[in-house]
Parts: structure tokens; C-alpha cells; sequence
């Protein structure tokens, strides 16, 4: 399958990318890692005028301590992410997550900063990132701009990222000393989570079950409440409307994310 | 529009004018006539078209010719210097039978190479793990795994994990399977 035919462009830093998207927004599609973007190019789903080709930017390609959070460049790879000693010890969970993500080649190109833009709610790393209260920072030529990850989504492949910002920053609170867990129920390896569930620090966040990714409020406010976990998972599906699609039912996605959310709890609380 | 690339192929610089469009594939098959890289699905699932682009494993279906430009890659072809000589996993392949069709081997190969890069004594469950992005639709996914063992050094039958049991539930290696 060949994509469309498109220009190709490949600044030699942000403010070069940022010159690029703010010329040519609308048009433009930025590619980093491409394992989103490329195989939707393919099945000419979207077919961009332009690739501002971020691939090689090193100066998106960073973990590191920043106070009370852990800044990571967003065009960090998944198999770094997976691999980072601070991560580690500072966010685990997005370590481990990071490690569900496809499979080793396409971990060795995908990149965190990607994997958010693209705002896929059956993609992993969105969901981790929510339970863990972290924010993506935004940047264009007007400025530089932190948004929580809890307004970040605005539905299915959208965020409220505009057609000149990029994403050069993802930002997690350091969240070491806490429990977590991450439950991905899948058909086959490698697939997309048919469900998923981030739990840490009493936070829960859900993959594939609506429109964006979710946190099971009703299960957290539960649990902060006293609740037992058996208790409180029996709620993670509240309020949600999951797809229905060949990978299951609405039902069965609801039931997915009550006993993933359960066993996510239970291990997260050492259990 | 074209853009020239400059791609180092298994040791040797290459380069031409390529469409933005061309996948790293196609230009190591179709602009270099090195036919080893297996295209198979298309989609980033199956592997076939595996290779190392700066020493690490990537699905050559879904990487831009462009974007490996200035970068090394290195195919099934680069691996062994000779048949008589070849790379401790295409040998390790070839003395566990690791390949029924034959299709997937070299996606396995270069997968198996960057896994044991990273890796250099994975325990069984771990070979499972990391060939995760490659399919064998002979299923002869038994003696690919003991090939990743062997070339790793370690004995296929004696490595950690290598209990049917507790990775190849249904597999049985007693008499009469």
C-alpha cells in the first residue's frame, strides 16, 4: 500500500518544526516515530500535503527529574520509555505501560509525544498518563502552554492541540513510592486492548472504553470513600459508552473493565 | 518532488532520489535489488520486512526511505559474510530447522538479532516476548524459539523458562507427541 503522494520537509529543531506548522498548519501532518500516522497514510485514511519529519529532533528525545514531576521530551521512543532507570523509579507504571505498546520493532520507532497526539482511546500510553495526573505541554510560535492531561482530549483522534502546536513535553508527577498496575486485555499479542486499566495512587484510568481515555471517577471517589476494592471496581464502568466492534460488545467491554479495574486495584495494593 | 536520501546498506553507501512516499521497504527491494526483506501484511504486524535501522529492529513497511536517510541499515543479506560463514543466528536457525516455508525468517532473524542485542541470554519466555512483532504462519514458532536460545549460547532444551508448562501450554516434547 502506497500513501499519497506528499512534500516532505525535516526542520533541524523545534523552532524550525514550529516555523513549518505555523506556514503550513492545516495541511501539514507531523510525523515522528510515523507508527500512527504512516499506517493510516497507507490505507489513505489521511493524506497530508505535507510531512514535517521530527524523527531525528534529539532535542525531544529526553527523561529526566524536574522537581516534583518527570519530564519526558515527546519525541522519546517507547523502548526508551520502557527502558529508563528514572522512570523506573519515579513512574513506573508509564515504564511498564510503555512496554505493552505493539511490539519490539514498532516500540523502537513509536514515540510518547506520537502516541498522545494521535488520540486513539484504544492506544495505552493516553490512559497512563491520566491516571498518573500528568500534562502535556504545547508549543508554537505564539508560545508555550501546559494543559492537563484531564482537558487534553476533546474525542475520538482530536485534542485540543491547535493545527501549529506540537507536543514537546509530557510531564508526570513523581509517583514512586505508590502502588500501581496495568491490566491490558488483548485478543492476540500485540493487538490493540480490546480494555484497559492504568491504576496508581488510588487513580484509575481506562483504555477503549469511549470516546477519549477515562478515569473511572466513581471507582476513585469509592475507594477514597473506604470502599473495598471488590466494591469500587464494580463502578469502573459508570458513566462510560465504550465502542462495540468485532473485539466485542458494549456489554462486554463494561464487564472487561470492572474485573480488569479489580485485578488492577488488587495488584496495585500488593495483593 | 523528490528528495535525495543517503542510506548506508549493509556497509555500503547508497543513494538516490526517492518520492517522500517510498517506504524503506521498497527502496531496499525495489532501488537495491536486495529481495531478502520479505514484504508480508503491510500493516506493521507480521515482521517479514524486519531490519536493523541503526542496530535496532524496525518494520520496513512503515518507515519512510527519507527517514532513514543518514542512518545504517542492515538486512539478512548483511548479516553472514558468506553461506560457509554465517551469522550465529541464521546458523542457529538453520541447525535448530527454524523455518518451515521459509517466508518469515528473515523478519525473525533481524528481530532475533536486535532482541539478542539487547538481551544477550534471554530465558525462553523472554525469546516468546521479544518475537512478539513477528508471525510464522507455519506456526513453527517451536524451533525458532530454540534457535534464539542456541544463538544465544544456551542449551534450547535446558534454558530458564523452557518448561512446556509454563510458556507452550499444549506442547508436548514426551514420547509419542
Amino acid at each position: 500500500m502506497i500513501p499519497v503522494g506528499f512534500a516532505y520537509e525535516r526542520p533541524s529543531s523545534v523552532d524550525g518544526a514550529l516555523a513549518l506548522l505555523a506556514e503550513h498548519g492545516e495541511e501539514a501532518s507531523v510525523m515522528a516515530g510515523g507508527h500512527s500516522l504512516l499506517p493510516v497514510m497507507k490505507l489513505r485514511l489521511a493524506a497530508p500535503e505535507l510531512i514535517i519529519d521530527i524523527s531525528k529532533l534529539s532535542e525531544l528525545s529526553y527523561v529526566k527529574v524536574d522537581g516534583d514531576e518527570v519530564a519526558i521530551g515527546s519525541g522519546t521512543k517507547h523502548r526508551t520509555v520502557e527502558a529508563s532507570e528514572v522512570l523506573a523509579a519515579e513512574a513506573p507504571l508509564l515504564a511498564a505501560v510503555a512496554r505493552t505498546v505493539g511490539d519490539p520493532q514498532v516500540r523502537h520507532r513509536g514515540t510518547i509525544g506520537g502516541s498522545l497526539a494521535h488520540a486513539d482511546p484504544a492506544s495505552d500510553l493516553p490512559a497512563a498518563v491520566l491516571a498518573l495526573g500528568g500534562t502535556v505541554v504545547l508549543r508554537s510560535p505564539r508560545g508555550t502552554r501546559s494543559v492537563p492531561i484531564t482537558e487534553f482530549y476533546t474525542g475520538v483522534f482530536s485534542s485540543v492541540k491547535e493545527p501549529d502546536e506540537l507536543i514537546v513535553e509530557i510531564r508526570v508527577p513523581r509517583t514512586g513510592g505508590a502502588g500501581w498496575a496495568y491490566e491490558k486485555f488483548t485478543r492476540r499479542a500485540n493487538d490493540w486492548a480490546v480494555v484497559g486499566v492504568a491504576v496508581v495512587d488510588g487513580r484509575v484510568g481506562l483504555v477503549n472504553m469511549g470516546q477519549t481515555p477515562l478515569r473511572a471517577t466513581a471507582t476513585e471517589e469509592a475507594l477514597a470513600a473506604g470502599a473495598s476494592i471488590a466494591d469500587a471496581a464494580a463502578l469502573a464502568d459508570q458513566g462510560t459508552e465504550p465502542p462495540e466492534d468485532l473485539a466485542g460488545t458494549r456489554e462486554y467491554r463494561r464487564h472487561l473493565a470492572r474485573v480488569l479495574t479489580k485485578r488492577a486495584l488488587t495488584t496495585a495494593a500488593g495483593g | 518532488m523528490t528528495v535525495k536520501v543517503e542510506i548506508t546498506v549493509n556497509g555500503e553507501s547508497t543513494s538516490a532520489d526517492v518520492e517522500p512516499r517510498l517506504l524503506l521497504a521498497h527502496y531496499l527491494r525495489d532501488q537495491l535489488g536486495l529481495k531478502g526483506t520479505n514484504v508480508g501484511c503491510d500493516t506493521t504486524s507480521c515482521g517479514a520486512c524486519t531490519v536493523l535501522l541503526d542496530g535496532e529492529s524496525v518494520k520496513s513497511c512503515t518507515v519512510l526511505a527519507v527517514q532513514a536517510d543518514q542512518q545504517s541499515v542492515t538486512t539478512m543479506e548483511g548479516l553472514s559474510s558468506d553461506p560457509e560463514n554465517l551469522h550465529p543466528v541464521p546458523a542457529a536457525f538453520r541447525a535448530e530447522h527454524g523455518l518451515q516455508c521459509g517466508f518469515c525468517t528473515p523478519g525473525m532473524v533481524m528481530a532475533a538479532v536486535s532482541l539478542l542485542e539487547e538481551n544477550p541470554k534471554p530465558t525462553e519466555k523472554q525469546v516468546r516476548e521479544g518475537l512478539e512483532g513477528n508471525l510464522c504462519r507455519c506456526t513453527g514458532y517451536h524451533n525458532i524459539v530454540r534457535a534464539v536460545l542456541a544463538a544465544s549460547g544456551q542449551d534450547p532444551d535446558k534454558a530458564e523458562g523452557s518448561e512446556p508448562d509454563v510458556v507452550a501450554p499444549g506442547f508436548s516434547t514426551g514420547s509419542g507427541a
